[in-house]
């Protein structure tokens, strides 16, 4: 590895490293003084910095708030620390950075590279290497060994993968169903209030869920059934619902669908009640509840499923059964 | 002070005497690396995810990845009394009531905004300039599975805390592993312990981000700055510079001090940043409920693209044989776009030379403009990525300027066909004149800014030849010669077996090279030479004869900018 300084390096068409200029620290004694004096000073700042930043951490307590010009209310830690900190690590940067660029000697230097490619004898050596080692462990000739072995670490990955089998149950038929059944009584999502036809007008929607289903998470611990079971409820007039998924599955006008996007599952919550409109926020997938819940704009495929629903003998709204499809986003054994 | 030079001295000395390290040392303290602005963009990337390694640290310390039902009773009084994750309660604790817990959590998410940022516009450098080329191919490989996996940290990072944003991605996540054929559900199943969000999954997956990612991300950087380390590093081309040696500044002190130094900058900015600029606050969305949604909700940045490709899709769904549901809807965007863009990108540097035939080893930079194809390319995926990403702000941009976001869909599901091989076209013509200029400076020299008035009356202007440096760069361009065609069948009429992939080849190679504006030749540059040195004579007197010839008007200088040409004119 050999060195040049600019003047004695002459390759190809090229002639030469460009001419050295002087830097003004390298000419004036002043000018290198007083770059001397500001990477003292950055350093010396930086110190000051850190140390305010430990006494910042202990006079602020965690939930003292002030008001920054132009950022309003903020966390009196995080925004005095943090500048702080952020102060003391930059000034080391930017002093390191000016030290270099105004003091350290900036001539150029040149290095010759390698070649990466070793010579030929060397390559063919290693590769005669490589087959005699190969031709005396006896891989090549002793087929039945090396059948046997290739056999072996093909099927060794095998009992591995096996072992994660339990960190999941199969799904089973579980992404068909939700907790809706026949009589199932529908409440409003989230304060549990019993539904009457009445308290819902034309044109207005509520969010609901199953009567059961709030004690049913606390027991099993998880959310996992809410996922599917949370609906909307849409009030229009009979004349205006063009279809449904089934016959009378509406009541008076009042029509239940699933409030999980058969896209990717989103819950969806935005109604518009003049076009019966319901649009997914994530991905904009658009399904008209006026005519069985089809799809009619977005990436959605499947259109949103109906729940079939009635009153019960005290007025109440209840589910008349299951959705007839599976809720939610589409899966490879959904057919 | 001696004490301390004996104490450094005996240090190397007793290193030596255990590992030979000596050699090593008086080797690469002056190792040479080539100075530029664009290769700090990889530096901050390094910087950065040093970075996330300390902050990721201490918020492990203070955070509980557990899916476990409380009641939050801390400070932040808007969610006291309200039921949660332990996760989302924990974060809600390190933002409000651990003494710079806010700060971590912020230098943390902006590190990882920044070390994904910086790694996709590294990588935009290195593709522009040809550095991903032989001997470096590997290399580029190991930056693109660092981007992917940059990117899969991210997500599971800003995952963990089970607050309502992240809990959606999770649920649309969760979609897109059982939209994948044959396994999809069950690997779901599988992964989430059952039925989503059930109970295990922010334990398993903060398993993956703070160990099994990260571990995967050092060793791939380490193997990175290996590579770069023994390859030494490209160069752009410059007087002095040739495919046999590297020009620059020593490691030791320069790059030391700049590098080491350039950390603590990255560092520092990134701390003011998270101390003025709030990220992710996760308290204003809220804990996860499977059954709320925020309007307007929007993933990291680096998300985007994906997410708005899964917007931009029609609903192509398959039903095989009333017993499968194949979801192209979701495969194309969340699967197979990704998955080709990615394997495209990885391949690249192979698909290239066998398009080029160039098989040589490449140190210097090539300008993008000497590689129209490469540059139209690379701008073209650039397009067609910020077609997606602005389709995943589609929501945003239609409450931002009140246009139907169907409206706006429509537009884009055209223009992901359109824009980018438009991009691809005024990109490469763009290249093509800048090589033009560049020839016709070596032929003509660069203009001056005087203009001549003629005895004749015609006006000229005067050219003089630009300086050592820019011809140094300008003739740093190499000519290929495009692939040939193969023979279609041999003397006997033979059919040449390799003859339709050659000609694919060679027909793809004339692609790559066809708009290229060849260097001048020998001869012409010799001519031009003279040229402009008789130029530059003839241009002196007549500056002199000038005050002569001014009363009787002549001819002479119309207008004389000064020796320098400085005249607002490009030089």
């Amino acid at each position: 590895m050999t060195e040049h300084h600019s003047t004695d390096v002459d390759h190809g068409h090229a002639d030469g490293l460009p001419e050295h200029k002087l830097r003004r620290t390298d000419v004036f004694p002043r000018a290198e003084k007083r770059a001397v004096r500001q990477v003292a000073a950055m350093f010396g700042l930086s110190a000051i910095a850190g140390i305010g930043t430990i006494a910042a951490f202990f006079a602020f307590p965690a939930d003292r708030l002030i008001t920054v010009p132009a950022l309003g209310q903020m966390s009196a830690q995080n925004v005095v620390v943090g500048g702080l900190m952020g102060v003391s690590i930059l000034l080391i940067g930017l002093g390191a950075i000016h030290w270099a660029r105004k003091l350290m000697p900036d001539h150029e230097l040149v290095q010759e590279r390698h070649d990466l490619d070793s010579t030929y004898a060397d390559r063919k050596a290693a590769i005669d290497e490589f087959w005699s080692g190969a031709e005396a462990s006896g891989f090549i000739n002793r087929k039945i060994i090396r059948r046997s072995l290739l056999g072996a670490m093909a099927l060794f990955p095998l009992p591995i993968i096996v072992l994660f089998k339990d960190l999941g149950p199969m799904p089973g038929t579980s992404l068909r169903h939700t907790i809706w059944k026949a009589g199932e009584q529908i409440v409003t999502d989230p304060q549990e209030r019993p539904i009457r036809p009445e308290d819902i007008p034309v044109g207005g929607l509520v969010n609901a869920m199953p009567v059961s289903l709030r004690k049913l998470q606390d027991k099993q611990g998880n959310s996992n059934e809410g996922v599917k079971s949370v609906i909307v409820l849409v009030r229009m007039r009979p004349d205006e619902i063009v279809a449904q998924q089934g016959k009378n599955w509406d009541y008076q006008g009042i029509v239940a669908y699933s409030k999980v996007c058969t896209h990717l599952g989103c819950p969806i919550s935005l109604y518009e009640h003049r076009t019966h409109h319901l649009l997914c926020p994530c991905h904009q997938s658009t399904f008209d509840l006026a005519d069985a819940g089809k799809v009619v704009f977005g990436p959605a495929a499947r259109r949103m499923p109906q729940l079939p629903i009635t009153v019960d003998a005290d007025g109440y709204l209840v589910a008349a059964a299951d959705f007839a499809e599976p809720v939610g986003p589409s899966f490879w054994e959904l057919g | 002070m001696s004490a301390i030079v004996d104490g450094i001295d005996s240090t190397i000395g007793y290193a030596d005497d255990r590992l030979s390290s000596a050699g090593f040392l008086k080797r690469n303290l002056k190792k040479v690396f080539p100075d530029h602005w664009s290769f700090m963009l990889g530096e901050i990337a390094l910087y950065s995810f040093i970075i996330l390694l300390i902050s990721g640290v201490y918020l492990t310390l203070f955070f509980k990845p557990s899916m476990t039902e409380v009641v939050y009773n801390g400070s932040y009084t808007i969610l006291k009394g309200v039921k949660m994750s332990e996760a989302f309660a924990s974060t809600l604790n390190i933002s409000f009531d651990v003494r710079g817990g806010l700060l971590m959590r912020q230098i943390h998410h902006w590190a990882a905004l920044f070390f994904i940022a910086s790694i996709s516009v590294h990588m935009c450098r290195v593709f522009f300039t040809g550095a991903f080329r032989k001997p470096r191919e590997l290399n580029w490989v190991v930056g693109t599975l660092l981007l992917i996996t940059g990117i899969l940290e991210g997500f599971a990072g800003y995952s963990l805390p089970d607050d309502l944003l992240s809990g959606t991605g999770l649920r649309i996540a969760e979609g897109i592993v059982q939209a994948t054929p044959i396994l999809g559900t069950y690997v779901s199943f599988l992964l989430f312990g059952g039925p989503f969000p059930g109970n295990d999954f922010i334990a398993r997956l903060y398993t993956v981000h703070v160990l099994l990612v990260p571990g995967l991300i050092l060793a791939l950087i380490t193997a990175h700055l290996m590579m770069v380390w023994y390859q030494k590093h490209t160069q752009f081309p410059g007087p002095g510079r040739t495919e046999k040696n590297v020009v620059g500044y020593p490691l030791m002190p320069v790059y030391m001090a700049k590098a080491g130094g350039f950390f603590f900058v990255v560092f520092g900015i990134t701390t003011l940043l998270s101390a003025l600029v709030t990220i992710n606050p996760v308290w204003m969305y809220g804990p996860y409920v499977p059954d709320q949604v925020t309007a307007g909700s929007q993933p990291d940045f680096y998300i985007g693209w994906l997410d708005g490709a899964v917007r931009l899709m029609p609903n192509w769904e398959i039903n095989l044989w009333h017993h499968y549901t194949l979801s192209l809807n979701i495969m194309i965007p969340a699967m197979i776009i990704p998955g080709l863009l990615f394997t495209g990108i990885a391949l690249f540097p192979w698909l290239e030379s066998w398009v080029t035939g160039d098989k040589r080893v490449h140190h210097i930079l090539d300008r993008p403009r000497n590689a129209p194809t490469r540059t139209a390319l690379g701008v073209g995926t650039i397009a067609f990525y910020g077609m997606l990403w602005l389709s995943g702000g589609n929501d945003i941009i239609a409450t931002t300027f009140t246009i139907p976001f169907n409206t706006i869909t429509w537009v884009l599901r055209f223009a992901i066909f359109i824009v980018p091989p438009l991009a691809f076209i005024v990109t490469r013509r763009f290249c093509v004149s800048l090589q033009r200029r560049d020839h016709d400076k070596l032929l003509h020299g660069r203009e001056t800014g005087r203009i001549l008035r003629h005895p004749s009356g015609e006006f000229t202007e005067i050219h003089a030849s630009i300086s050592d440096a820019e011809r140094a760069v300008i003739m740093s361009k190499q000519d290929i010669i495009p692939i040939a065609s193969p023979l279609a069948s041999d003397a006997h009429g033979v059919r040449n077996p390799a003859g339709v992939i050659g000609r694919v080849r060679a027909g793809l190679s004339r692609f790559y090279y066809g708009p290229n504006i060849a260097l001048p030749t020998a001869a012409e540059l010799e001519a031009a030479a003279t040229h402009l040195e008789h130029e530059a004579h003839s241009a002196v007197p007549v500056i002199e004869r000038e005050a002569r010839l001014e009363v009787t008007g002549g001819g002479g200088v119309l207008r004389d900018p000064g020796p320098d040409g400085q005249s607002g004119h490009n030089h």
